[in-house]
């Protein structure tokens, strides 16, 4: 009896212990509600430009709303023209390059190749007025654009190199100005590319208003956080930024600051925190909404249809597949990303860089492994392309293709590479032989944004599969449910099959005997 | 034939909690390993983790009870009479023969049982929940910072874990299989349940021997 009661208590210790031990619900979450207060609360601004004569206009060119701007906001411009927004470029250290001045002046990108030759067009979203050629005065304070980013009426819209739409009422603008909204910041984000969604796949049009589908902290019907939420910015010098054009480990925005580096309720999900970014299992797919380039194809742009360019239009995502401009195009739509390990660095080719064009040339690429303890593994886009290259000189080549004036040898005006090769060549001042092809490349696109409602966030056996899981291409680490050593699963099922062989034999053996022993009696 | 408690209370309730808990830790670590599709990987993981929690506890109190009660020279390798339960399990147990060790309540294991339970307890088991015991906690000394202690992966500790749950595995069909090899096909499987069994006295034993004897001779 005493035993008996021994062993109950013990069991009960037992079942105790074991129900302690097991995962708490995941009820209270103090940090997400300090969280929704702190967003939920609209700080009233201090003062209404609207009530400020000086801002009566009207004004004759937007230079001279900003120097009412400055009039009253003294220092501000010198800490635009401080930051990347003005400048286009920063100072990087690149492993293996040195320290270099880095930005759009002289990354070529997977999509419209680069802005040289090309500012009347690719600079309408620089913040300053004017940046129509290299020529530009990034001196010049009063070309610091004010208002694209702090408009509030919705009615400024910018035009060729970066000035204001001529129909623009500059003075009703200057009157409506306040903290940037994802309107301000979308107006050029989401459009990256010469379209929406096209070049990140995770920042479109849809995130103007999106819902919490399409991004838990965005959604108008939830928190309805800005851009400037997390892209914080301390005099002007906005946290964030994308590899595409940045290579350190610096300035970047993350998850962790709001969430901290534990967040979920759960053990066994946290332990994943120190390899596997919040990303990757919160954006399970991306491009919700409106489809994004996947592959761009330049070999094949130029053709005519009696002498005049022409496009195709894909029925079921209603975005071209081909133009005479620009080539061939791959689109998606709700698309599982691929995976990466990524440090914060990242590396980048650079104008007149040399490359072997038998491989695939990366643009950039993101640098980490398993075993960097500063790698997790990230969601990417990535985009491959054919981009035009000199033969001879084996370098990418900078074409013109925005026309200013006929003539000019653009491309999506005269569809001559030739022409639009040399005359791009000669802005960027590099030598080209006259002679080119078309050479693959990728480029990799962190994914960070259209975060999805918990519910909806990648499934464990979605990763920890044997086969055709989101991060078979990950092969540097072992990883529970999709790897194995091969001859330890062999040499072990072979054991239990000689097990049980060896069992059916003395068995079967056993029972024969025993019934011929019983029928003997 | 007198019959005699042989497995004590705590005995037969640490046999069966553990029974029960290996085969939940298997199933649930082979669907981890991916070999298996049953809980759910999620519900597989969590499982494995509070079997394997459960696990540890009940090891503490075994160990206890073993060290306490003495029951630990149960399992003390003996190398008499391993061929003749060897010879017995090839031909002996179709002739009808005994058993050729005799069963008491102060050694109720043979010493083929000796040997593979002291090998289970010394080797497996602890390889399992030292193994087990990292791939659980492995991300903490980085937590910490106690850098010496890092892992580079879990590749050694996974392939090892997965090397011991086989052989896990394999005891346990032949251990099933085992069983029924006593007086009757089920008389063990009772004797571990109710902890009673009829053990054969010595004079019994000893008759039986020879009534075999003489008509091996006489044949």
């Amino acid at each position: 009896m005493r035993r008996l009661l021994f062993s109950l208590a013990l069991l009960s210790a037992l079942i105790m212990l074991v129900i302690n031990i097991l995962p708490e619900p995941g009820g209270e979450r103090t940090p997400h509600e300090i969280l929704r207060a702190k967003h939920s609360v609209t700080r009233k601004p201090s003062v209404d430009h609207a009530k400020f004569s000086v801002l009566d206009g009207p004004f004759e060119n937007p230079q001279d709303v900003t120097r009412v701007c400055i009039s009253c906001h003294t220092e501000r411009h010198i800490e635009v023209m401080q930051s990347s927004h003005w400048n286009w470029e920063r100072i990087e250290y690149i492993e293996g390059k040195g320290i270099r001045k880095v930005g759009k002046k002289n990354i070529l990108n997977n999509y419209c190749i680069g802005i040289s030759g090309n500012e009347q067009a690719c600079n309408r979203c620089h913040i300053g007025y004017g940046y129509g050629d290299a020529s530009f005065d990034f001196k010049n304070p009063y070309n610091v654009d004010c208002l694209a980013c702090h408009d509030q009426s919705n009615l400024y819209m910018k035009a060729g190199a970066g000035m204001p739409d001529p129909n623009v009422d500059l003075a009703k603008v200057a009157k409506d100005v306040g903290a940037p909204t994802r309107t301000n910041c979308g107006t050029c984000h989401f459009f990256g590319g010469g379209g929406n969604n096209v070049k990140h796949g995770d920042l479109e049009m849809a995130l103007f208003e999106p819902s919490r589908e399409m991004d838990v902290h965005m959604a108008v019907d939830g928190v309805n956080m800005q851009c400037v939420a997390c892209h914080t910015a301390e005099q002007h010098q906005m946290l964030g930024k994308l590899y595409s054009v940045s290579s350190m480990n610096r300035d970047r925005v993350s998850c962790e600051t709001c969430h901290g580096g534990l967040p979920h309720a759960d053990k066994v999900l946290n332990n994943h925190t120190l390899k596997v970014s919040c990303q990757t299992c919160h954006i399970p797919t991306y491009a919700k909404d409106h489809p994004t380039k996947l592959q761009w194809d330049w070999s094949t742009a130029g053709q005519l249809q009696d002498g005049k360019p022409f496009s195709q239009v894909d029925d079921q995502l209603g975005v071209e597949t081909y133009m005479s401009t620009k080539g061939s195009f791959v689109w998606g739509k709700n698309i599982k990303p691929e995976y990466a390990w990524f440090n914060g660095t990242a590396s980048h080719y650079l104008l007149g860089d040399t490359f072997d064009p038998a491989d695939t040339l990366q643009m950039n690429s993101l640098r980490g492994s398993y075993d960097d303890p500063d790698a997790k593994v990230v969601p990417v886009k990535i985009h491959r392309a054919k981009q035009i290259y000199d033969v001879e000189h084996n370098y990418l080549i900078q074409p013109k293709t925005v026309t200013n004036h006929p003539g000019d040898s653009a491309f999506w005006r005269e569809f001559d590479w030739q022409r639009a090769s040399a005359a791009g060549m000669r802005e960027v001042g590099l030598p080209y032989s006259g002679k080119f092809d078309f050479a693959q490349t990728v480029m990799y696109w962190p994914i960070n944004h259209m975060v999805a409602p918990a519910s909806k966030s990648v499934t464990c056996a979605e990763c920890h599969t044997r086969q055709g899981g989101r991060l078979e291409g990950l092969n540097d680490f072992y990883m529970p449910g999709r790897d194995r050593v091969l001859w330890i699963d062999r040499a072990g099922a072979g054991l239990l099959v000689l097990t049980i062989l060896g069992i059916l034999v003395h068995g079967t053996a056993r029972f024969i005997v025993s019934r011929r022993r019983n029928g003997g009696h | 034939m007198k019959r005699e408690l042989v497995y004590p209370v705590f005995e037969r309730f640490w046999h069966w909690t553990q029974a029960a808990l290996i085969i939940l830790l298997g199933v649930t670590g082979f669907e981890i390993h991916g070999s298996l599709h049953f809980f759910g990987f999620r519900q597989a993981v969590n499982i494995h983790s509070v079997a394997a929690i459960a696990f540890l506890i009940l090891i503490c109190f075994a160990v206890f009870w073993h060290l306490t009660s003495g029951a630990w020279r149960q399992y003390l390798p003996t190398s008499t009479n391993i061929r003749a339960q060897v010879d017995y399990y090839v031909t002996g147990i179709f002739r009808g023969a005994p058993h050729p060790t005799k069963r008491s309540v102060l050694s109720k294991l043979n010493p083929l049982q000796k040997l593979v339970y002291a090998g289970l307890k010394v080797l497996v088991i602890p390889l399992m929940v030292t193994t087990g015991l990292i791939y659980m906690f492995y991300r903490y000394p980085q937590q910490y910072e106690v850098i010496s202690l890092n892992i580079e992966g879990l590749s050694v500790v996974a392939a090892i874990h997965t090397l011991g749950a086989f052989l896990l595995v394999t005891f346990l069909i032949a251990h099933l299989y085992l069983t029924t090899t006593g007086t009757t096909p089920t008389a063990n499987l009772k004797a571990m349940v109710t902890g009673y069994e009829d053990l054969p006295d010595e004079q019994a034993v000893a008759h039986e021997r020879n009534l075999l004897l003489k008509t091996e001779t006489v044949s």
